[in-house]
């Protein structure tokens, strides 16, 4: 039988403010354990929170850069339950009335654009960090991540399958970091996704049992985990089994899902407004204002590339996977207008060395002038492009000005027909051989000598020139 | 010399002619405390040497010639669910005998910066939880008119201190009348101030919307004072207002001729003793001959105010009390076998019975399937409550009732019938679920027991609530009467 896949998700996104969301604290990661801590976080007897308007500034925007209706009103609520690493006993949160809802993401997927709709996007606090001692005796506490401010992404079950869900979170993941609300690292943990899913026969209308999967921690484990879940479920169908809705984590060491708690099992959070906060009033002319602030989204970005620019969709992707790297390209391109070549370089040099260095782009010393500068020396003959890719090395290594190198490392073309003359005549006297062989038509002999020609000159002779001389002589 | 039967504006005006020093004023506190507190109980802690050490520095900066403020050096005694930096904030309760909290809240901040001297923590029911102190973790106060009696509460210890002369003034807070009624208990000044006027930041919270802190004095006049002190916007508290704050003591000693008194017939209806109704009768009466005028009123909605008042109070406490769990600070159950049953030892074994009695209640207010019938309908209530005064101020300036429905009652008469216990704040919940100002006064006696008067205002409108008070003040007198310990007391009264 044929089955379908139904997943929604529920995204949450650290947002990148300096304090925390109800207090001054600082948001830093990875600092001493309960350094960044104060009687607010904390929740001790008698403190109030107030809210960070910064973080209510990146819940709109984030909720702009996903096509969301930003509330005029939003409020916060208490969820209500027990657990060390919550030190109020309650999360501030938003229920039933988020900062902004009804919005949509597209995905491409094989070629096809998908709308996929997204429910809302709330703010809430994050909790504490539980660290379990091996043995398991103890556990310790680290509060620093208490109070960083979050939103939470719900999708709606719009998503078909794990390929799916992968594509939609790295799309949301790069609109976020292109809107600059969050670094959205799941490795450090300020993006985590957790996921609905089920499965019904081809053809129905209902929804089929779903389960809740949780601890999914890189897109790796979010791809796994849900191809895992997927064929559990479809597998209990087959065996004329029913899926029992409840709340499961992914093991990764294992590679499976383990029940965490069922139905039964599930929290009631009781939910409340919060009576310390003020309902969140918005008003349209900060959301327009905030409108004003967003970049062009990935996307966009990704089919201007392909019309202004004329380049291939490959590079047009692999060029606007971030807003930095694209910045970077755009950047040469306005000093050097040769879009594909300087993708080219972008994509194989740039990319390669950053990738060997496993560095970022924003902490590369090539500046997207000294690339442009370079390929004009390029361009202009005044170095080859074999001897480019060396400066290049240097470029990325010290900073430094392809000029500068050129100079220095005595790195200039030689374009002097005399002096290559000279270096052609040597080459021909030691290669008889490959000269006879030129001479009764074997091509492939006149690369060998432009090659030794090329040794010789330790790659400084320009090649057109060499060829020329080279027909010249043995015609 | 004994100075512990000043008012706070009478020893200003010593402390600012330099006859007496803030040192001789705290010890003259001192002693009134060894003299009565073994009869009155109304102190957790006693901060005697910190109150010592402030107050001779107080002295030696009005011997340096700074001028003093009228707060410069004026013991006083703070409510335990006021946080007070490294100094013991309990509420009461076992759960947080042991806590000192790391920083103080923006009221103490603000009376410390003006120059009183903090005497020490006074008792309270656990958590601001009950009408008589009977549910203080620790101890019940008496009340100082009648030791077999209770002094009201929550802020029983607070008012009980004042009335015995063992402070000049005390911090109190009121969440249903829980400065108000033990202010009418023990025949002092107790004021609610309007919802957001004053700071609740490091106020230990019980019911966040309803919570607010407010003075108990000896005299109106102080009341103004401590007002003036503690009132206006706080950036730690978003429910604090940004509205003016007006010098208060401009509305003592003031002309009320012409002031609408709305008297609501419901508050004489309900279940209220007969000689505290005829005692607020008559003061009705004794402010219509100073030129007030009487406005009968309709407020319907006030029978509801208790019901709806014990869904919503124990639903936020159910939720501002869950982050005592033993892991953090305070009390902690040592020998649990792993977390839940940390969790369950720990609560179990450090809350009283009605702060287990209000939790359970507003868990259950608050759950899926009941909270819509529950929560959400006392909220409704509540509006409507709102909307019923603010009618009744269309034809009136204050509103004035009993504070509460009885005189003082014996210790142990009521603790075993929460239901007895709740009627006591049948008259100062309304005007909590509503967010108003409103004062207790002393306005007469039954059988030697004092009987409070209630006077509610508009909202931000303290002024004139102080204007009313002061005068009512002024005719009776009532301020110049004391309990008589007598032969209860060391050296006698």
């Amino acid at each position: 039988m044929s089955y379908e896949v139904v997943i929604g998700l529920e995204v949450h996104v650290e947002l990148l403010t300096k304090s925390k969301i109800f207090c001054s604290c600082p948001t830093s990661f990875g600092d001493e354990p309960n350094t960044n801590v104060c009687p607010v976080c904390l929740g001790l007897p008698g403190v109030l929170p107030v809210i960070n308007k910064r973080a209510v500034e990146f819940a709109i925007l984030s909720g702009l850069a996903l096509n969301c209706k930003v509330n005029p009103r939003s409020k916060f609520d208490r969820k209500n339950y027990f657990y060390p690493d919550l030190p109020k006993a309650y999360q501030i949160s938003q229920y039933d009335m988020p900062v902004a809802e009804d919005g949509y993401l597209n995905i491409k997927v094989n070629g096809e654009t998908k709308c996929i709709g997204i429910t809302r996007v709330h703010l809430e606090e994050d909790a504490g960090k539980l660290i379990h001692a091996e043995n398991g005796d103890y556990s310790l506490i680290d509060y620093n991540r208490t109070g960083v401010p979050l939103v939470e992404i719900v999708s709606e079950p719009d998503l078909r399958s794990h390929e799916e869900a992968r594509v939609f979170l790295e799309n949301l993941k790069r609109i976020l970091q292109y809107t600059q609300v969050s670094d959205c690292k799941m490795e450090e943990g300020s993006l985590r996704c957790d996921a609905n899913i089920s499965v019904r026969l081809k053809g129905k209308k209902e929804l089929g049992t779903k389960t809740e999967l949780k601890n999914m921690n890189s897109f790796k484990a979010v791809q796994k985990g849900l191809e895992y879940e997927i064929k559990r479920q479809i597998d209990s169908l087959e065996k004329g089994e029913r899926i029992s809705q409840e709340t499961l984590r992914w093991d990764e060491g294992r590679g499976l899902t383990v029940s965490m708690r069922s139905k039964e099992q599930a929290h009631d959070y009781r939910y409340f407004p919060d009576p310390d906060l003020m309902p969140l009033e918005v008003q349209q002319e900060w959301v327009e204002k905030l409108k004003g602030l967003l970049p062009e989204m990935p996307l966009q970005k990704k089919e201007r590339y392909i019309t202004q620019y004329g380049l291939p969709e490959y590079d047009a992707e692999v060029l606007t996977f971030s807003m930095d790297m694209a910045d970077f390209f755009e950047d040469c391109v306005k000093e050097y207008p040769e879009p594909k070549v300087v993708s080219n370089w972008v994509m194989g040099e740039l990319m390669g060395f950053l990738n060997a260095e496993r560095i970022d782009i924003t902490e590369t010393k090539v500046t997207p002038l000294n690339l442009a500068k370079l390929l004009h020396l390029i361009d202009k003959g005044t170095i080859s492009g074999k001897i480019g890719k060396t400066v290049f090395e240097e470029m990325f290594k010290s900073g430094e000005d392809p000029e500068a190198i050129v100079e220095e490392k005595g790195l200039l073309q030689i374009s002097d027909t005399k002096e290559l003359e000279k270096i052609v005549d040597e080459v021909i006297k030691i290669n008889p051989g490959p000269v006879e062989d030129l001479k009764s038509g074997k091509k492939k002999a006149m690369g060998f000598l432009v090659g030794q020609v090329m040794k010789q000159t330790k790659g400084k002779a320009n090649p057109q020139i060499v060829n020329k001389i080279l027909r010249n002589r043995l015609k | 010399m004994k100075y512990f039967g000043l008012k706070v504006h009478e020893a200003h005006k010593l402390i600012k002619d330099r006859e007496i020093s803030s040192e001789q004023l705290t010890k003259s506190i001192m002693d009134r405390i060894e003299d009565v507190e073994g009869i009155v109980h109304g102190y957790v802690t006693v901060t005697k040497e910190y109150a010592l050490k402030k107050a001779r520095e107080m002295d030696k900066k009005i011997a340096e010639g700074e001028e003093p403020g009228p707060l410069s050096g004026i013991p006083c005694a703070i409510k335990d669910n006021i946080c007070t930096k490294d100094i013991l904030t309990t509420c009461s309760s076992k759960i947080l005998k042991n806590f000192k909290p790391p920083y103080s809240a923006t009221v103490y901040q603000k009376l410390e910066e003006q120059g009183c001297i903090m005497i020490g923590k006074t008792n309270m029911d656990e958590f601001a939880m009950g009408s008589s102190t009977e549910n203080s973790g620790f101890f019940t106060t008496r009340n100082p008119w009648d030791p077999a009696r209770v002094p009201g509460g929550s802020s029983g210890g607070s008012s009980a201190v004042v009335a015995a002369d063992e402070a000049l003034f005390a911090l109190g807070s009121d969440t249903g009348g829980s400065i108000r009624q033990p202010a009418s208990f023990c025949g002092v000044v107790g004021f609610k101030p309007t919802y957001g006027r004053v700071s609740r930041y490091g106020l230990i919270a019980f019911a966040s919307s309803l919570d607010q802190i407010g003075p108990i004095t000896k005299d109106v006049r102080d009341c103004a004072l401590i007002l003036n002190a503690i009132c206006g916007h706080d950036p730690m508290d978003s429910t604090s207002v940004s509205a003016d704050v007006p010098d208060f003591t401009r509305f003592v000693d003031k002309d009320i001729k012409g002031i609408k008194l709305g008297v609501p017939k419901e508050y004489y209806t309900m279940q209220i003793d007969d000689s505290v109704k005829k005692e607020t009768g008559e003061a009705v009466t004794n402010l219509a001959n100073i030129g007030a005028e009487k406005v009968e009123l309709e407020m319907p909605y006030t029978a509801y105010a208790l019901p709806a008042y014990y869904l919503i109070n124990p639903a936020e406490a159910s939720s501002n009390l869950a982050r005592y769990d033993g892991i953090r600070y305070g009390f902690t159950y040592e020998d649990a076998e792993n977390l839940l049953e940390a969790y369950k030892k720990t609560r179990s074994s450090g809350f009283g019975p009605e702060v287990k009695r209000r939790i359970m209640l507003g868990t259950y207010a608050l759950s899926s399937g009941y909270y819509e019938d529950y929560y959400l309908k006392a909220q409704k209530v509540r509006s409507l409550i709102a909307r019923d005064f603010d009618q009744a101020f269309k034809n009136c300036d204050v509103i004035v009732t009993p504070t509460a429905p009885t005189v003082s009652f014996r210790t142990g008469e009521k603790i075993d019938d929460p239901l007895m216990m709740y009627l006591n704040d049948i008259f100062t919940v309304p005007v909590s679920m509503a967010g108003l100002p409103a004062v207790s006064i002393p306005c007469g006696f039954v059988n030697g027991l004092p009987v409070g008067l209630q006077i509610i205002g508009k909202p931000f409108d303290e002024g004139t609530i102080i204007k009313v008070a002061s005068a009512f003040e002024r005719m009776l007198a009532l301020d110049k009467v004391k309990p008589l310990f007598g032969s209860y007391v060391r050296g006698g009264a």
